[in-house]
């Protein structure tokens, strides 16, 4: 039975994995302990939780467990991440690297630092989505402290060659962190064979609950240390106060763990789903996907659909529960900055698509979505004067535009 | 966002979509609008030369839900009468009817204008001057 609208944006958040629900559900009721009380069999038995969740997670990316700092989220994270190094290798330098790709949670955060005098470098991508590692070497200076690369983009699926960025960023003595909010969990990812120093995630991208997240903090080779941004009880080591979301803990370590045993079969069947709902859609004349194919995420696909606009368009496929690069709320339309910094016009990152297949999606689903938009695009095409110019053969630049 | 039942209606079933002849000195055809702006409504008129009266009227448009809606309902309303009358249609009727929120006025404002300008590349193609509008600001 086809459950409308069909989800097809775990980009953005996930269904929570019915078994991570059941590891959860004890520790809101009966073992409702505080982690950091040492005194008695609650709190006990909460601390007991929170290590065997850290070692699942830990497994997961191939560290310890003490290199796991709980957060509320992967924002949290970067904002730790990358204002922690900041402050804490202040005397080193002030030159952070990132990528005008990333998501806002770091884009933001360097913004913010830019003003208290960190300078930063917003390196470009290729109409591929991939930075160019050329680029990173001349952008590296002696003052550089910090590069931040994510592993996989929220809006392309598009994977960054990491460990060749990690290994540049090592070479000139700086650290590397990635945001791997996207790729915990879909991807392998170790941080040993990386080169990862630290790394933010979440849980709720890979079927686990939202609020809790983790940094990972590289504590050999070299041991990395970030100021804390939180003041208080000096939970997790130091770098994040606060009393620990244990039900939340629990659910990401069973989210770790089933993603570790069930990723590779779950990869190739939803890349075999998502190439099927992609082959079918380019059919349809004037559709691109966007950024690179071959370094991409198994369950993404972004795909632009020319002449045709993006809200009219996600009102067209209200039975997808898709999300649009048009962000149209107004008459002053802003397209995804993503898809513009890959060199997208504005018209095809108005009318773009971004499909994110999860562990429950179904071949059914992406029968009935491959249907949705085609239908939809077929028949905003027949209403549309601009495709109509198109099939005449008109070039829409050479056409003197009423602005409003 | 949510959208009005008579724009989900338009949107739905699209009322008097097509084209008509612009080479046609009957017909008289508006163009408003920018691909970038992520509107573009193309309007048409075709009058009878003798009444004055709008026999048809077609519409394509490029744009959200209220857009196509906005410009499906103009077609419906311009069907019938002389240019005249046509001129009179406002853009805050059209919210009125379909019940646009604010930052969707834009959307009737270019229903307007299309209206407009179909009438006067009518006017200009049969010898008269085109309608002059300076009080309106965008």
């Amino acid at each position: 039975m086809l459950k409308l609208p069909v989800y097809l944006d775990s980009n953005a958040t996930t269904p929570m994995d019915p078994r991570v629900l059941e590891t959860m559900i004890p520790f809101f009721t009966e073992n409702f302990g505080n982690a950091a009380s040492r005194n008695h069999a609650y709190g006990w038995k909460a601390e007991e939780a929170v290590d065997y969740a850290r070692e699942q997670i830990a497994t997961l990316i191939g560290c310890t467990d003490k290199e796991i700092i709980f957060t509320s989220g992967a924002t949290e994270s970067n904002n730790l991440a990358i204002k922690g190094v900041a402050e804490m290798y202040a005397s080193k330098g002030n030159h952070i690297i990132t990528v005008t790709t990333e998501h806002k949670a770091v884009l933001d955060t360097c913004k913010h630092l830019e003003k208290s005098g960190i300078e930063v470098t917003y390196l470009s991508v290729g109409s591929d989505g991939l930075i160019n590692l050329e680029d990173l070497a001349k952008a590296i200076t002696p003052r550089t402290i910090l590069v931040s690369v994510m592993i996989a983009n929220n809006e392309t699926g598009v994977v960054q060659p990491i460990k060749e960025i990690a290994k540049l960023t090592h070479q000139h003595g700086a650290l590397f962190h990635t945001d791997a909010t996207q790729a915990v969990g879909k991807i392998p990812v170790l941080v040993d064979e990386m080169g990862i120093d630290l790394m933010s995630f979440t849980a709720h991208k890979m079927y686990g609950p939202k609020g809790i997240g983790a940094l990972y903090v590289r504590r050999k080779n070299p041991r990395v240390k970030v100021t804390a941004q939180m003041d208080g009880g000096g939970h997790e080591r130091g770098m994040r106060s606060g009393t620990l979301n244990v039900p939340g803990i629990v659910g990401f370590g069973k989210a770790c763990e089933i993603a570790r045993n069930e990723m590779d079969s779950e990869a190739a069947r939803l890349s075999a789903l998502r190439d099927q709902l992609q082959t079918e859609l380019l059919k349809l004349e004037e559709s691109y996907v966007n950024g690179s194919i071959e370094h991409r995420l198994p369950h993404v696909t972004n795909m632009s659909f020319k002449y045709v606009e993006g809200e009219g368009l996600i009102m067209g496929v209200k039975d997808l529960a898709v999300s649009s690069g048009s962000a149209c709320t107004s008459a002053s339309l802003e397209p995804s900055y993503v898809l513009k910094n890959l060199g997208l016009s504005d018209d095809l990152a108005h009318s773009s698509l971004r499909f994110g297949l999860s562990r429950f999606t179904t071949q059914e689903d992406i029968d009935f979505a491959i249907q949705c938009v085609t239908k939809a695009v077929n028949q905003l095409r027949d209403m549309s004067p601009l495709w109509e110019m198109h099939k005449e053969g008109i070039d829409l630049s050479t056409i003197q535009w009423e602005h409003h | 966002m949510a959208y009005s039942d008579k724009v989900i209606d338009h949107y739905n079933n699209p009322r008097n979509v097509g084209t008509l002849d612009k080479s046609k000195n009957e017909v008289g055809t508006g163009l408003v609008g920018a691909p970038e702006c992520g509107d573009v409504m193309r309007l048409q008129i075709e009058v009878d030369p003798e009444t004055h009266v709008i026999k048809d009227a077609r519409f394509k448009t490029f744009g959200c839900g209220s857009a196509i809606a906005s410009s499906s309902l103009a077609t419906e309303w311009l069907k019938g009468k002389t240019v005249d009358q046509a001129l009179e249609i406002d853009n805050m009727d059209i919210v009125e009817e379909l019940a646009l929120p604010p930052v969707k006025i834009h959307c009737s404002v270019l229903a307007e204008d299309a209206i407009r300008a179909a009438i006067n590349d009518y006017r200009v193609k049969n010898g008269l001057d085109p309608i002059e509008d300076n009080n309106r600001i965008h």
